[in-house]
């Protein structure tokens, strides 16, 4: 099976990526201005929530549920949807969704296409696949346009182009569509994407979408949105192609109490989203008269096989985490090198793709735990990044690796306090040729990481268990003389 | 109240000062302290790093020495989370019923230093006097995962003299985490800047915490810019008498 | 796996073994027996919860007006003569008597999606309405209620409910219809996080709340 992610599969590792992203002033600006607001939006609302955790309980239990139980929830959702006059087609690897897609469009005979934002068709490289076969997609999602026509990559799974400021969003839009003069305030800007995307929206017969939802009981597919992209997408055209990771299905039309509840706090800290689409196959006079569905595996269940791991496949795509993370607002969504960025790119991209820089992921966190704090379906994204971290050591045990013979060295030395002791004594002693008036200031090797920028304390004259030791025995000398 | 104090590795050999804070503190409190001299690590950072396999025998070497404990006392909040989320699981994937069940009587008894004195103990007023300005960063495990709130706040407020400035984005992570500070060093030093930035904000004489190993981090980029500020651990400020000052 | 299965019947086999030891007879038990400690019914008075219902719309810029059912027409006319709005299509299942004279009505059934990108406004009614989240939920009507650039909407009083969860429940008999939630007119932050409103769908909500 060949699994793949756009272009990221020649990505560079997470720390040299980032090094040049810590660099970019404008960008590290945009990156925290927009982490910022987002971030302090969404503690508003969800303080306001009183019942959160007991909505975060029920979204995880839900989720977990659902995973147990896949195959029968896809099989009832394909039922319920084939009934209401949908297509479900089934597809086990990129290659095979981008294959079934473009077959379908071109058997609709279109050669434009207007999509609503989905990570799935990103991570697919769909649009790729689309343009090698004279098909022109259309992002129609604002970012997703500013990142189409800039020939950038989106940097967040929420918001894609916030590293982009208006200016930079004006000269774009400028260049693409061919405007000799433009404002370069927010409304300005939207504007202009109004004007050039209403004709589209009239004129192109396809429609592609992701999903947030397919509702197993009902057939019904749900797409959360803002701009009202998303509903032209869905409603105007004559046909419709949507993609979904198979981990998007939950039980039934009830469980959207929760799920509409979280999300939108997470996402964007909104008490609810400008719109949502809920629609059951196809409904006469009302939307397209034509629906595929495909219904993606990519390395989803792969994933599933993984005990520890596969609460992961609980990701609702709300992007809080990302938000919140300490390593994200200060590198952007970049350094990632895949579309998933951020704890959950970071947990997601190693276990869906076969890529060497994703061996750098699971380490692009200092373990913070904001993340778990504020995932709503309660992903230990923690927890997944060390179980990921030791899947990383076991694959590179083969080769000789001066960590690894460190690791050991050490747990060796911890399994005898006198072994201990002796490496206490022998680092004392052993530490001079790096202290210079008092501190260390210059390690070797990996440790010079460290002393680029900190200084550290020499190791004291005395260890604790020495002073203790010495007290011990003063104590007993005390107690002898007095008896 | 017999109390056995796990010092953890690091504080041993580079921080023994707070080590011998908790002793002082505690006996003043009228406990009796032991240390266990067979003790080494929790195995955190292996675990961390994922080198899980070579954490196992750390797990069973604390548990070994500390089961018959009547409380454990460790001053550092990123080994106790160690301890408490991932010894149970640890214990599990070993397959050793008997060890588990050793792990679960155990950890009901393991303390955080703050946990030990505001809920065990029932103290937040420890007749500490500290006469310094001092700001408190709350360290992510003793937040995130020991869930300590404000009980380090609570202790802080009751010592006499001090002038307690709460710092920025209290909350945000050092930039430490472990291993993470040398394998990502440079994204580790931005977010190093952005803490010291907090810390000085507050024109604190010295930053305190639970945990050793952020304050070496924050202390690190302190020193090397000379800032002239210090860190100083939680026990060493709860430890310091008017009499003793420091011992 | 052998070559020949499908994707369908690749997937659906891998499932199945990254989940041994399922007992699908449990299923429905299982569940039945998750968790719903969260809020479900309302909590508030029915003053506070049409009070609230309005001031999360006006924080999404949404114009409420408040009428009561004998002067719905009247509360419509004011709006579209503020508005100063020329054209205006209907619902096809809006009720005709609530109309008030001396406007040309257009009617859904008999106008294209071109004509409708360019008729002002639309009016509907509604099916649910959420207070807690300013949301109104409205059945089939798509294109009407989103290329034109004002949308008004008649809520009445009854289909106000607090929560979410009451909405779901209300909303239930229409789960395999067209079902669109509306939260104000439509929005993006997505230039410099700065909420911007009206990008594709209708620039003006105006809503009437019809008391008892």
């Amino acid at each position: 099976m060949s699994i793949r992610v756009g272009e990221a599969a020649e990505a560079p590792s997470f720390q040299k990526a980032a090094l040049p992203l810590l660099d970019n002033t404008q960008l590290r600006k945009n990156v925290r201005h927009a982490t910022n607001v987002i971030t302090n939006k969404r503690a508003i609302v969800v303080g306001e929530q009183h019942d959160w955790q007991q909505l975060r309980a029920a979204a995880s239990s839900i989720k977990e549920h659902t995973l147990r139980y896949l195959d029968h929830y896809l099989l009832q959702f394909e039922e319920a949807c084939t009934k209401a006059g949908g297509h479900v087609h089934w597809a086990a690897d990129a290659d095979e969704a981008n294959r079934i897609i473009i077959d379908l469009v071109k058997q609709y005979g279109g050669s434009e296409v207007i999509k609503v934002k989905t990570m799935t068709s990103d991570e697919i490289g769909l649009n790729k696949a689309f343009e090698a076969n004279g098909i022109h997609p259309h992002e129609t999602d604002l970012a997703d346009m500013i990142i189409q026509l800039g020939h950038d990559k989106p940097s967040h799974i929420v918001v894609p182009a916030l590293h982009k400021n208006r200016q930079q969003v004006r000269e774009i839009f400028m260049q693409a569509m061919g405007l000799s003069e433009l404002g370069d305030k927010p409304e300005d800007l939207t504007n202009a994407a109004r004007h050039y995307l209403r004709e589209k929206f009239l004129k192109v017969k396809i429609g592609f979408s992701g999903a947030n939802y397919l509702l197993a009981d009902t057939g019904g597919v749900c797409v959360v949105e803002s701009e009202g992209n998303g509903r032209m997408c869905l409603t105007l055209p004559e046909v419709l192609i949507t993609v979904a990771g198979i981990e998007k299905v939950i039980p039934s039309f009830r469980d959207l109490e929760v799920f509409l509840q979280l999300l939108p706090r997470s996402a964007t800290g909104e008490r609810m989203n400008p719109y949502n689409s809920l629609w059951t196959g196809v409904h006469t006079g009302d939307g397209p008269q034509h629906f595929h569905i495909v219904l993606l595996d990519n390395g989803r269940t792969r994933l599933l096989n993984d005990p520890e791991a596969r609460q992961t496949l609980h990701c609702i795509r709300c992007g809080a985490c990302l938000n919140t993370c300490p390593v994200y607002r200060q590198t952007g969504g970049h350094a990632y090198g895949s579309i998933y960025a951020g704890p959950i790119g970071a947990i997601l991209t190693p276990q869906l793709f076969d890529m060497q820089h994703s061996q750098s992921l699971p380490y692009a966190s200092s373990l913070c735990g904001a993340c778990y704090e504020v995932c709503p379906v309660k992903i230990n994204i923690p927890e997944v990044l060390i179980h990921l971290r030791g899947r990383v050591v076991r694959e590179q045990q083969s080769g000789a690796n001066l960590e690894a013979v460190g690791m050991k060295a050490m747990a060796g030395i911890f399994a005898s306090s006198r072994r201990f002791e002796a490496a206490q004594r022998l680092g004392r002693l052993g530490q001079w040729p790096f202290v210079s008036d008092g501190w260390v200031r210059h390690l070797p090797g990996m440790l010079g990481n460290w002393t680029s920028v900190r200084d550290l304390r020499p190791l004291p004259k005395q260890s604790f268990r020495n002073w203790w030791r010495e007290r011990e025995a003063a104590k007993t000398q005390k107690d002898k003389a007095d008896a | 109240m017999r109390i056995s104090l796990f010092i953890t590795c690091y504080n041993d050999t580079l921080f023994p000062e707070t080590g011998k804070s908790v002793v002082r503190l505690l006996e003043r409190l009228s406990h009796q302290v032991e240390f266990p001299l067979e003790q080494t690590c929790c195995g955190q950072m292996h675990y961390n790093t994922g080198y899980q396999a070579e954490a196992m025998p750390m797990m069973r070497r604390f548990v070994e020495i500390f089961q018959d404990a009547e409380v454990v006392c460790i001053p550092s909040s990123s080994c106790v989370a160690m301890i408490r989320d991932h010894y149970p699981k640890m214990a599990e994937a070993c397959g050793d019923s008997a060890l588990v069940e050793k792990v679960n009587e155990l950890l009901p008894r393991v303390y955080e230093l703050s946990e030990l004195l505001v809920n065990k103990l029932g103290l937040e007023d420890v007749g500490a006097y500290y006469p310094h300005r001092v700001t408190y960063h709350a360290s992510c495990h003793s937040l995130r995962s020991l869930h300590l709130g404000d009980l380090p706040l609570r202790l802080l407020r009751n010592v006499r003299g001090i002038d307690l400035v709460e710092m920025q984005n209290i909350d945000q992570c050092c930039g430490f985490g472990g291993t993470f500070a040398v394998k990502n060093g440079d994204v580790s030093a931005a977010m190093l800047a952005d803490k010291i930035r907090c810390v000085e904000n507050t024109q604190a004489e010295s930053c305190t915490a639970v945990d050793n190993s952020c304050l070496m981090h924050i202390f690190g980029g302190l020193h090397r810019q000379r800032t002239g500020i210090k860190t100083v651990h939680l026990a060493e400020i709860l430890a310091s008498t008017e009499e003793g000052k420091g011992e | 796996m052998p070559e020949s299965w499908t994707a369908r019947e690749q997937i659906l086999s891998r499932i199945r073994s990254a989940n041994t030891g399922v007992n699908i007879a449990a299923r429905e038990t299982e569940y039945a027996a998750i968790e719903r400690a969260y809020q479900q019914a309302a909590s508030m008075s029915r003053e506070t919860i049409l009070r609230t219902f309005a001031e999360r719309l006006h924080e999404y810029d949404a114009h409420v007006v408040e009428t009561t059912s004998a002067e719905i027409a009247n509360a419509i006319a004011e709006i579209l003569k503020r508005n100063n709005q020329k054209s205006t299509v209907i619902a096809e299942t809006f009720p005709a008597q609530l109309l008030p004279e001396g406007f040309a009505w257009l009617h859904e059934s008999q106008t294209t999606t071109l004509d409708r990108s360019t008729i002002e406004g639309a009016i509907s009614a509604c099916e649910a309405a959420i207070a807690h989240t300013g949301t109104i939920i409205i059945k089939g009507a798509r294109e009407i209620t989103l290329l034109p650039d004002r949308y008004l909407c008649v809520v009445y009083e009854d289909q106000v409910v607090e929560t979410v969860p009451e909405a779901i429940a209300a909303l239930e008999k229409y789960a395999a219809e067209s079902l669109t939630f509306i939260s104000g007119p439509s929005a993006t932050a997505d230039i410099e996080m700065t909420r911007i409103r009206g990008v594709h769908g209708p620039r003006f909500l105006d809503v009437v709340l019809v008391r008892n």
